[in-house]
């Protein structure tokens, strides 16, 4: 198959649009998730509009200990990947940070299962010494904020994986991308009040896609959003902590 | 999951009206789950059809996947959010083409099959339904359930041009029609006046696939009725000059939006006066067949993103009707007159011949003529001027079309659409508690009720 591209967590509006760039420049895709309704849709529409070949499985980033098959079972599948887009995520809710079981939740999807499939691709990758590893994880994770807390925690985590997967792929030639989303217009969001320039997801889906084909290692999508953090993350702690963000 | 409540209007941008959006990303999403729910998809028809007045409006932009395409059969089955934008660059250089098309890609396949959508080659080959294999809906209850010609027959012929009244439509199955090229061969031919134009729809349409009518309705008098007839029928890929490369590539049009509205004066009987001779010197000029890329022959508005701004803050409203075969001369004509004593310009005015009805309950087109007019809407005289225009259609017979209208009354709605019945009995056993309503099935009365 053609350079396939792994895309865990397939339906969200992301990765869906994530898939859908990467299937117009002719990569197979393999769409990895939980909704076994929604996957074969989103299969059959790729190989519909694109004419590739599109590959699907349940994959639960929570199950850890499921992750070393599932990891083997695509390669085998697929004879092999070129990259892997990691774009699954839960927002939870406000009562992540006042009740522990619903943040639990947050944390092992945003980071413990993260954390863990990652380690499977980069075992993959490293003895190739090719291969990209592209996460999304959100500006949320670049300053806490009373907010949302929970989720930034654990998106702020995976962050700092991924700059220290970076660190150790680097000699293996294997690109480790850490894509940052600031607004986008999808399920998560819809309706929210007080958002600003939202991105339409087909725009991040592009910019995803183009990443491993261009340089920087950390991505703010759209691009403006790494100034915005850059003064976000400046404001005095002491003037942060009376901010209502 | 979000909603947001927004004020909405449709492509008119009259009426606005505060609606709670709701937008699913997942099939399992698209279902009834408020008290008064209409579906919408881009948005295109041009009154209150897909508007519900502090109601539900279920957007379904985002279900928008292609299932299935049989490259040997032309057959597509696709979400009801799929737009005819998107399915275009997939089944052209396949060889295949839209059965039918209006005349904007903007519109989801849901919508095409609520409004029974017809084009330019009505005559030739019906409307939308007419090549809808199967549907999948949503039905209030929840259930989903698959219908067509053959299977629940009744069901599927109350949903195709019934503006979404009977359930949420999930998916379509779609027959195609092959094509060797991706171009139109266009023949225009000029007429002075009505007699002359309705002569060339009578008479080429016989052999032409696709005909259709510009009117310059500001000409009265011994010029009323004349415009410029446009034919046209997909080119053989042997007709070709070989300097085109491949007959079936589809090239990306270049689009332009009209970035903000033009004030209310821009558009009047003046500069619409000169546009008309203009556009009549020019297009009826062309003398000699020429050959048009599709997207330019099916979809001249499309290059112009929101040109709905043109008409100013205030929007427009687009008057579209038919008169029967019989007395169609006559009310036409009949129209025109009172349109040109009103002295109110239509930028837009388009004759069209249509074939023989087809068999949705509630779907516009039946042998005769239509006429479809934009009109700015500036002031209530306007409301006047269409009500006195809805008396001469229902004088001669005629119907509006509901996917265009925004005003008409339940009164004047039940003599034009005798098969108001059978619709309503189907509605009845499918949604007797109206969970799909909108502001036009209050507007016009259309309500079932438990039996």
């Amino acid at each position: 198959m053609n350079n396939p591209v792994l895309i865990l967590g397939a339906t969200s509006a992301i990765a869906r649009a994530t898939a859908g760039a990467f299937a117009a420049r002719g990569h197979a895709i393999y769409l990895a998730g939980r909704d076994m309704d929604e996957l074969p849709r989103i299969a059959a529409d790729l190989r519909v509009r694109h004419g590739i070949e599109v590959r699907y499985g349940t994959f639960d980033a929570e199950a850890t200990d499921t992750h070393a098959a599932f990891m083997q079972s695509v390669i085998d599948e697929m004879q092999g990947l070129s990259g892997v887009v990691l774009a699954f995520g839960y927002l939870g809710d406000q009562i992540a940070a006042r009740d522990f079981s619903v943040g639990a939740k947050v944390i092992a999807s945003n980071f413990t299962g993260a954390a863990s499939i990652l380690s499977h691709c980069a075992n993959y990758f490293e003895p190739l010494k090719s291969g990209f590893i592209i996460g999304i994880s959100s500006v949320a994770g670049d300053r806490g904020r009373q907010s949302n807390y929970v989720y930034g925690a654990a998106k702020g985590a995976l962050s700092l994986y991924l700059q220290g997967l970076r660190n150790r792929l680097f000699p293996s030639s294997v690109r480790v991308i850490t894509v940052k989303p600031g607004f986008v217009d999808t399920a998560m969001t819809y309706g929210l009040p007080g958002l600003f320039l939202v991105a339409s997801p087909q725009d991040i889906g592009e910019r995803i896609a183009r990443a491993p084909e261009k340089s920087a290692d950390v991505l703010y999508l759209p691009w403006f959003w790494r100034y915005i953090m850059l003064i976000i993350k400046h404001i005095p702690e002491f003037i942060f902590k009376r901010l209502k963000l | 999951m979000g909603t947001l409540v927004t004020l909405l209007s449709g492509w008119g941008r009259y009426p606005v009206q505060s609606c709670e959006l709701e937008r699913p990303e997942r099939y399992a999403d698209l279902r009834a789950n408020a008290d008064s729910v209409i579906a919408r998809g881009q948005g295109r028809s041009y009154g209150d059809s897909a508007l519900n007045e502090n109601g539900r409006v279920l957007l379904t932009e985002r279900v928008n996947r292609m299932l299935d395409f049989d490259t040997e059969q032309g057959i597509l089955r696709a979400e009801a959010g799929t737009t005819l934008a998107e399915i275009l660059p997939v089944i052209v250089p396949k060889g295949w083409f839209l059965p039918v098309t209006p005349g904007t890609k903007f519109v989801s396949l849901g919508g095409c099959v609520a409004a029974d959508v017809h084009g330019k080659n009505h005559h030739h080959d019906g409307s939308f339904g007419d090549h809808v294999l199967a549907l999948e809906m949503i039905l209030a209850d929840g259930r989903r359930v698959t219908c067509s010609p053959e299977e629940k027959p009744e069901l599927f012929w109350a949903t195709v041009g019934g503006m979404g009244l009977t359930g949420i439509i999930g998916a379509v199955t779609l027959k195609l029609v092959q094509i060797t090229s991706a171009y139109m061969k266009v023949q225009n031919r000029a007429a002075d006046n009505l007699v002359q134009l309705f002569q060339l729809l009578q008479n080429e349409n016989v052999q032409e696939r696709y005909s259709v009518a510009w009117i310059d309705c500001l000409a009265s008098g011994d010029s009323l009725g004349r415009g410029v007839a446009m034919f046209g029928h997909h080119a053989s890929a042997d007709h070709l000059p070989p300097s085109l490369g491949n007959p079936l590539a589809t090239k990306p049009a270049k689009s332009r939006a009209l970035p903000f509205d033009f004030p209310g004066w821009v558009l009047n009987s003046k500069s619409i006066g000169k546009f008309n001779d203009f556009y009549f010197k020019r297009e009826g000029g062309k003398q000699r067949p020429f050959l048009s890329a599709y997207d330019a022959y099916f979809y001249p508005l499309d290059g112009i993103g929101h040109w709905n701004r043109m008409y100013g803050k205030h929007g427009f409203v687009q008057y579209q009707c038919l008169i029967p075969d019989a007395q169609a001369y006559e009310g036409i004509k009949a129209l025109l007159e009172e349109l040109s004593a009103s002295r109110r310009a239509s930028f837009l005015a388009v004759l069209k011949r249509l074939g023989a009805q087809g068999s949705g309950m509630l779907s516009f087109p039946l042998a005769g003529y239509t006429l479809a007019l934009d009109l700015p809407m500036r002031d209530d005289g306007l409301l006047e001027l269409l009500t006195r225009l809805d008396e001469i259609v229902l004088r001669y017979g005629g119907r509006v079309y509901l996917a265009k209208d925004a005003r008409l009354t339940a009164e004047s709605f039940r003599k034009m659409y005798p098969r108001y019945d059978e619709f309503i009995a189907v509605k009845n056993n499918v949604d007797p508690d109206n969970r799909f309503s909108s502001s036009m099935s209050r507007r016009l009365g259309i309500a079932g009720e438990a039996t």
